[in-house]
């Protein structure tokens, strides 16, 4: 584990404020994390710093290990005693530090996880929980983005009626799957079989050839530990079908270049897209973000980002770094990032702390690859272009 | 249908096993060196491979022939900086060597999986094919570069047969994993004999893992299951047996594909893993071992 400090110049004599932040340096999604958190502490300190004080992220990586995380993590609080903590995108993981959060009075966002089951906790047992704040969508407003894209798009202009859900074996595909059983068919497409493997697998032409038997109209995905192998399997092996859900490792421009194209034609839910206006520093983010690191951030670049900026401020508010407080300052926010607008649902909601989703709040968006680069299809107001399949598919058309 | 389907993928897969398989059963034949980091040599050929076609623009062709020089290179390494030493050491006591190039490996297998995820990330690359295209046989699609995967191991194995029986080299190879100490007192140099077998054996991993980078593609994460499953395999064939690892190939990779359309592709390596411990308890010399 490396821990590695990272403050920009001071304008501030004061102690700077210290953020952790747990990513994976050698995963897309884990690296944009560490990657946008520096971005926001260097813009925030650019701007003056927080009460005349500096940001300073501390990053972890923790090889998306459970236990590596909760070892950055404690010694994040016990011995770079840091005021906040940033961490994972993988749900196993998040879910294995929210009891640490609420054992060492750690105010913590996971910036990337989906599972229902991390805003859950907190729902079921606010007092001791509350420090955990669920900073993406959960898996359950996940899925149903996907259906109300699949409604939208799919259903009307191109007559799909039937899917097969596919998904990989994770926690947090359980709730989506669950969501995607219930809202596919309300949209008007019938569910014909849903098939979850193993993320080990290398190999999935036997699953494209089952669910080429069973005629869909497409292919429902869920998946985020893989993700160029079966976009590149679909493609080479010519498998007749698009597919449209979350694939999230689709939602970062490395993707292109990892699949050698074949991501042509994929759809995906992301929280935004290059040169689409969510928010109002979306763009600005983006492009700078681009400049920096060379490749668009994943996902949940752009949800860290927000977040670091969220926190911030909730200690601005607070005027410290008393948990509590920066907690109670938390629940508070209604903040413009670069998803849209953040605000995170109530005590007494059913997803308590994690991100509202909506329209004028944060819904992603949905994105296609075209000739190597992300067209954005959904929602209708934020789309710059069409929806158009690659030859070799020949559902839906 | 799903039965010619079977057949045709359980082909292409059993033939790129075989060709990764049949290096590893030769190197432990003819110089008693159980190599585990097998895994991580093939994915060295593939990420640089993938890397010189792609990330350096050189095109598939050139990337595929560094994606095997970086193989061989990475087998020399193995050989000079791990099981040489070991192999040479006085401190080591004869009986236990083995012991020691088998730790050595494994712990050589896991740095140069480190240091390839720090490079190039653990997330999973595919090359582009070496051929595009499709065609169809008795309804079934099947990309041209399988056929082409397919028929290169096969003619990369036929050329190690050729080479093996049909030339003094090969002879010597042959004769060294029958009776080492004989042929040191017919005059002829062991270590010679080992350099050869480790060429061979970088060219053979070399080529099996780039071409599974254009097939299903490779990640960081597949190095220990790459060394298991040629593990497997030539345990199954019995150790050393060159033939026997072909012919189990075929059964592990025809197993593994029957499972995974028959039954579940999440059980597929099952089948094959209780296939090698009744091997184990059964015929330990493996199928066709002299041991």
């Amino acid at each position: 584990m490396t821990a590695l400090s990272l403050g920009a110049a001071a304008p501030a004599a004061e102690e700077p404020i210290k953020i952790g932040v747990i990513g994976e340096e050698s995963a897309v999604a884990g690296a944009s994390i560490t990657k946008a958190a520096q971005m926001a502490a260097d813009d925030i300190n650019a701007h003056g710093g927080v009460n005349g004080r500096n940001v300073e992220v501390v990053i972890y990586d923790d090889h998306s290990s459970a236990s590596d995380a909760v070892r950055a993590f404690q010694r994040a609080v016990n011995e770079d005693k840091v005021s906040a903590v940033v961490g994972s995108y993988i749900s196993e993981v998040a879910l294995a530090l929210e009891p640490w959060s609420a054992r060492l009075h750690m105010p913590f966002i996971t910036p990337g996880a989906a599972s229902t089951e991390i805003s859950r906790q907190v729902h079921d047992n606010y007092d001791q929980y509350k420090y955990t704040f669920h900073g993406w969508l959960t898996s359950a407003f996940i899925a149903q983005s996907v259906c109300d894209f699949q409604h939208d798009m799919l259903v009307g202009p191109y007559h799909v009626k039937s899917t097969v859900v596919v998904s990989e074996d994770a926690a947090w595909t359980k709730p989506l799957d669950d969501r995607y059983l219930d809202c596919l068919p309300k949209a008007g497409i019938k569910v014909l079989d849903h098939v979850r493997f193993n993320p080990d697998t290398t190999d999935f032409t036997p699953i494209f050839n089952k669910i080429e038997g069973e005629h869909p109209d497409i292919i429902t995905t869920g998946i985020s530990h893989v993700g160029v192998q079966p976009t590149v399997q679909w493609h080479d092996q010519h498998v007749p079908i698009a597919m449209a859900g979350q694939s999230s490792q689709a939602t970062t421009s490395t993707f292109w270049k990892d699949t050698n194209g074949a991501a042509e034609g994929v759809i995906t839910a992301t929280a935004a897209a290059p040169g689409v206006a969510l928010g109002p520093t979306t763009i600005a983010f983006t492009n700078a973000y681009i400049k920096r690191f060379g490749d668009s951030p994943s996902y949940d670049g752009y949800s860290t980002y927000d977040e670091i900026h969220v926190i911030a401020d909730a200690i601005k508010r607070a005027g410290g770094t008393d948990p509590d407080k920066v907690v109670a300052e938390m629940e508070k926010t209604d903040y413009q990032g670069t998803l849209g607008r953040i605000k995170f649902y109530g005590k007494n909601d059913q997803y308590t702390h994690a991100i509202e989703y909506g329209p004028g709040l944060v819904t992603g968006c949905f994105i296609q690859w075209q000739n190597g680069k992300q067209v954005t299809i959904w929602p209708h107001d934020k789309a710059n272009g069409k929806i158009e399949f690659p030859s070799f598919i020949t559902s839906p058309r | 249908m799903t039965a010619l389907q079977i057949l045709i993928d359980g082909f292409v897969i059993s033939s790129l096993y075989a060709l990764a398989a049949v290096g590893f059963t030769l190197m432990f034949g003819v110089s008693g060196v159980l190599n585990l980091a097998h895994g991580a040599i093939m994915v060295v050929a593939a990420l640089v491979g993938w890397w010189a076609a792609g990330q350096l623009g050189l095109g598939v062709y050139a990337g595929t022939a560094i994606g095997i020089l970086a193989g061989l290179l990475a087998a020399y390494l193995t050989y000079f900086i791990v099981v040489r030493p070991i192999q040479r050491s006085r401190k080591i006591p004869r009986e236990e060597t083995e012991i020691f190039v088998l730790t050595g490996t494994l712990l050589w297998g896991i740095m140069l999986q480190g240091g390839l995820a720090y490079l190039f990330s653990d997330n999973p690359i595919t090359m582009r094919p070496l051929i595009g295209g499709i065609t169809t046989i008795g309804g079934v699609r099947v990309p041209w570069n399988e056929i082409m995967i397919a028929a290169v191991s096969w003619v990369v194995i036929g050329l190690l047969w050729l080479l093996i029986n049909r030339t003094p080299a090969g002879k010597a190879m042959l004769a060294a994993s029958m009776n080492p100490r004989g042929l040191t007192l017919l005059g002829f140099d062991l270590s010679r004999i080992y350099l050869l077998v480790w060429t061979i054996y970088g060219v053979l991993a070399g080529t099996a893992g780039v071409l599974l980078a254009s097939f299903l593609g490779v990640s960081t994460a597949n190095t220990g299951q790459l060394t298991a499953s040629a593990f497997s395999i030539v345990v199954v064939g019995g150790l050393g047996s060159v033939s026997g690892s072909l012919v189990a190939a075929f059964i592990v990779g025809y197993l593994e594909t029957a499972t995974a359309y028959l039954v579940n592709p999440t059980l597929r390596p099952i089948p094959a893993l209780v296939l090698l411990v009744l091997v184990v308890y059964f015929r330990p010399q493996g199928l066709l071992g002299r041991r």
